[in-house]
C-alpha cells in the first residue's frame, strides 16, 4: 500500500526550517552605518573609543608580532589581523572575574584581561615563565590540544555556579574545532548542566588549509548548538557592535541562570595559520583575500567613530605609536628573563610533597647547573 | 574496627573526604542514584546532596575535562572513570592536561585530583572492560598510580590520594572488590602515597608485586615455605613513584628477587622495577631478576582469562627458578 504522502515525517524540511534560522546578526555593515539600530548596544563615546583603541593597538602588535618572528626574536605565532571584532568585542563585554580559556590564537583576549604583554611574549618564545599567570587574572594559557578548552570551560563553569559567583567562563575555538569531539562534549555537559558559559567559534574559514565546507555538512556551525539543547546565534563577526551586543546578552542571560550560549562570529584570518611555514597562497586565492578584507572591523569602525567625530587620525597614530613603544619595552623585559634550568621545570612538576624520583633527579641537576 | 571488603573500604574513604573537606565533589557515570556500577559511591548522593555527588553525561573526555576546570576553580574533583579499559576516550585530559596543569602554568594551578577506577580482570567482563593499563599511566610524568591490594590499605590510600595537591591515578582491581574482607578501622587513617607495604617477610627471596598479584605471591610465598623457603612479599602500593629505598632494603636482605605483575610483559612497570634493582643492587644479587606477567597479547575474553592471568603457581615456579639458580 502506498504512503499517505502528506502523513509523511520530513527529516529534510525539519533540517531546512532549523538551518534556515540561523541568519547572520549584523548591527554595522561594512560603510560603517548603522542598519540594525533595535540591536545597537549603545556603547558610549568613552567605550566607542576604547574599544577601537584596543583593535588598533591589537593590529599593530599583530604587525610587530609577525616581524619579531621573521626576526627569530619570538617564537610560536599564529596571527590575528582580521579577527579584531571577534576577540576583542567579544572580550569587551567581559568583566574581570569572568574567565577566559582560550586556544592559541587567543592571545590578544588574554592580554587584554591582564596577562602583562612580556609574559605573552616568553610564552610564544617556550619560556616556562611566560605560563606563570599573575593572581587575580582570571585566564588559562592558550590551549593547543583543539576542542579541549571547551570541556574545561564547562568545569570551570561549573565550579562558578556552585560557589554561586557572578561570573562567568569564556572559551574559543575555531572552525575547525568543531568537528572534535571535545566541542560537542562541552557544549553537551554545559547544556545539561546549565552551567554560565559562552562559546565562541570564530570560523575563520580554515583550519590551516582545510576550507570550513569540508569540515561539516551543516550549513552553519551556530546550528550545533541546537543538539545540545542551548542557544546559539551566528553573528557577523567583522563587526564589533554585533559581536559586543551577542556576547553582552549571553553574558547577562549567564548571570541570570540562563545558561550556556553558543557563538559563531563569520570571520576571517589574513594572515597564514602560524608564522611556522604555512603558505595560504596554496588553498586560497587572493580573489577572496580581498573580498574579506573590505569588511575589515577596523575600516567600518572607523567610519562609524569618524562619523561620531571620535576619532582621526591623529588619534590613531596615538594608539599606534604607543603599542609600539609597549611592545619594545615588553620585548626587552622578556629579553631580561633567566636562562631556563631543568632544575626549575622539576621544581614545578608537582605542587604537593616531592616525589622520590623527583628529588633525585632535582638533587643531580641542581648539582650540574651550579657550576 | 569492622570487617569490610575493599569496595566498602573506598566507600567509607569517600565519605570520610566528602566530610573532611567541602572542596571534594564525586562525579562520573550513574554514580549518583544508582552509587556506581560497582556501589562504590553507594548512598553518598543521599547523604551529600547532587551537589558534591552527581551523575554526568556519558563521555568519559568530557569528565576528564570538566575535572580540569573544576581544579581551576579550586575544587578536589574525585571522578570516576566506570572501567579503566574505557580510558584512551580520556588519555588527553588525563596525560595531555591534567598531568601538566602544574608545569603549564608555572604552579600557578595544579590539579588536586583523584580519579578512579575498576580495573583489571577475572570477573568475566565483556571486553575492553578489563585490562591492566598502569604501565601507560606511570610513564606519564605528572602523575602518581596507586593501587590498593586490600580493604584496609584501600581506605588509607585513597584518603592519602583524595588530599594530595597532584593528579593520582586511584586503580582498584575487579576481583579484590568482594573477595576477602578485613578489619578497617572506622576512623579515618592514612597510608602515605610512594611508601611499599612488606606484606610477608623473609630471607631467601623477595617478591614484588601490587594490585591481585599480592594474594597470589603470598599464596605461593606459603607453597614454598613448605618447601623450605623463606619469602618476603613486598606490595609496592604506589606504582609511580615507586619506593625505591623499601625494594633496595629488601633486595639487599635477600639477594634475590622476582617482580609480579598481572599486566603483559612488555614495557610496563615490572621491567621498571627490575632495572631500579640492577642500577642500584646488583652486587647484592646473586641470581638473575626474572619478571612473572601476562603474556604479549591483547587482554583475552572472558573464558579465556583464567588460562591466560598469572596466579600463584606462575609465582611459585619462576621463585624457584630464581632460588635455585
Amino acid at each position: 500500500m502506498a504512503a499517505n504522502k502528506s502523513n509523511r515525517f520530513d527529516p529534510e524540511q525539519t533540517l531546512r526550517e532549523i538551518e534556515d534560522k540561523f541568519e547572520m546578526l549584523q548591527i554595522l555593515n561594512e560603510e560603517g552605518e548603522i542598519v540594525n539600530k533595535e540591536m545597537d548596544p549603545g556603547l558610549s563615546d568613552e567605550e566607542l573609543t576604547e574599544l577601537m583603541t584596543r583593535m588598533v593597538w591589537t593590529r599593530i602588535l599583530d604587525q610587530r608580532s609577525i616581524s619579531l618572528n621573521r626576526q627569530g626574536r619570538l617564537g610560536f605565532y599564529a596571527p590575528t589581523a582580521g579577527q579584531e571584532a571577534s576577540q576583542l568585542a567579544s572580550h569587551f563585554a567581559l568583566e574581570k572575574d569572568d574567565f577566559i580559556l582560550p586556544g592559541y590564537r587567543d592571545v590578544p583576549q588574554i592580554i587584554w584581561h591582564g596577562l602583562p604583554l612580556d609574559l605573552a611574549f616568553l610564552w610564544s618564545r617556550g619560556h616556562f615563565q611566560g605560563s606563570d599567570i599573575p593572581d587575580g587574572v582570571n585566564i588559562f594559557m592558550p590551549q593547543i590540544i583543539i576542542g579541549a578548552q571547551y570541556i574545561q570551560a564547562t568545569g570551570v563553569a561549573l565550579g562558578m555556579q556552585k560557589r554561586g559567583a557572578k561570573s562567568v567562563a569564556v572559551t574559543y575555538t575555531g572552525d575547525g574545532g568543531t568537528s572534535q569531539g571535545d566541542f560537542y562534549e562541552g557544549i553537551n555537559f554545559a547544556g545539561a548542566y546549565n552551567v554560565p558559559a559562552i562559546f565562541f567559534i570564530q570560523n575563520n574559514q580554515y583550519a590551516i588549509s582545510t576550507p570550513r565546507e569540508l569540515q561539516t555538512s551543516a550549513k552553519t556551525l551556530a546550528q550545533k548548538g541546537v543538539a545540545a539543547g542551548i542557544p546559539s546565534v551566528l553573528v557577523d563577526g567583522m563587526d564589533p557592535l554585533a559581536v559586543y551586543a551577542v556576547t553582552k546578552q549571553a553574558r547577562e542571560r549567564a548571570l541570570n541562570g540562563g545558561g550556556p550560549t553558543l557563538i559563531e562570529t563569520m570571520t576571517y584570518r589574513y594572515g597564514p595559520h602560524t608564522m611556522a611555514g604555512d603558505d595560504p597562497t596554496r588553498y586560497r586565492t587572493s580573489d577572496t583575500d580581498s573580498e574579506w578584507e573590505k569588511r575589515d572591523p577596523l575600516i567600518r569602525f572607523r567610519k562609524y567613530l569618524e562619523a561620531k567625530g571620535l576619532w582621526n587620525e591623529e588619534k590613531e597614530n596615538e594608539v599606534i605609536e604607543r603599542a609600539k613603544e609597549e611592545i619594545k619595552a615588553a620585548i626587552k623585559k622578556a629579553d631580561a628573563a633567566p636562562k631556563q634550568k631543568v632544575s626549575d621545570f622539576l621544581k614545578i612538576m608537582y605542587k604537593g610533597e616531592t616525589p622520590q624520583n623527583i628529588q633525585e633527579q632535582l638533587d643531580i641537576y641542581t648539582e650540574k647547573e651550579s657550576k | 574496627m569492622a570487617q569490610m571488603t575493599m569496595i566498602q573500604a573506598i566507600t567509607d574513604a569517600l565519605r570520610t573526604e566528602l566530610k573532611n573537606d567541602e572542596n571534594v565533589l564525586v562525579f562520573g557515570e550513574d554514580v549518583g542514584v544508582n552509587g556506581g556500577v560497582f556501589r562504590a559511591t553507594e548512598g553518598l548522593q543521599k547523604e551529600f546532596g547532587e551537589d558534591r555527588v552527581f551523575d554526568t553525561p556519558l563521555a568519559e573526555s568530557g569528565i576528564g575535562g570538566l575535572t580540569v576546570g573544576l581544579a581551576m576553580q579550586g575544587f578536589r574533583p574525585v571522578p570516576e572513570i566506570q572501567f579503566f579499559g574505557f580510558v584512551y576516550e580520556v588519555m588527553d585530559s588525563i596525560s595531555g592536561q591534567l598531568a601538566r596543569l602544574s608545569f603549564r602554568t608555572a604552579g600557578h594551578f595544579h590539579a588536586p585530583v583523584t580519579i578512579r577506577s575498576p580495573f583489571g580482570g577475572g570477573v568475566a567482563t565483556p571486553e575492553m572492560h578489563a585490562d591492566s593499563l598502569e604501565g601507560l599511566m606511570a610513564q606519564q610524568p605528572g602523575l602518581k598510580v596507586v593501587i590498593p591490594s586490600g580493604p584496609y590499605d584501600a581506605k588509607g590510600l585513597l584518603i592519602s590520594a583524595i588530599r594530595d595537591e597532584d593528579p593520582v591515578i586511584y586503580l582498584e582491581h575487579m576481583k579484590l572488590y568482594r573477595s576477602f574482607r578485613e578489619e578497617v578501622p572506622e576512623e579515618e587513617y592514612t597510608i602515605p602515597l610512594g611508601k611499599a607495604g612488606v606484606k610477608r617477610e623473609g630471607t631467601d627471596l623477595s617478591i614484588f608485586a601490587y594490585g591481585a598479584m599480592v594474594r597470589e605471591s603470598l599464596k605461593a610465598a606459603e607453597a614454598l615455605e613448605k618447601e623450605g623457603h623463606s619469602v618476603e612479599v613486598v606490595d609496592l602500593r604506589t606504582v609511580q613513584p615507586l619506593d625505591i629505598d623499601t625494594i633496595i632494603a629488601s633486595v639487599e636482605k635477600t639477594n634475590r628477587a622476582i617482580v609480579v605483575q598481572e599486566a603483559q610483559r612488555q614495557a610496563g612497570v615490572a621491567a621498571t622495577v627490575v632495572a631500579e634493582i640492577t642500577e642500584r643492587a646488583i652486587l647484592s644479587l646473586e641470581a638473575p631478576v626474572l619478571r612473572v606477567t601476562a603474556p604479549d597479547t591483547i587482554y583475552p575474553y572472558a573464558q579465556g582469562e583464567n588460562t591466560w592471568l598469572p596466579d600463584a603457581n606462575d609465582i611459585a615456579e619462576t621463585a624457584k627458578q630464581v632460588l635455585e639458580f
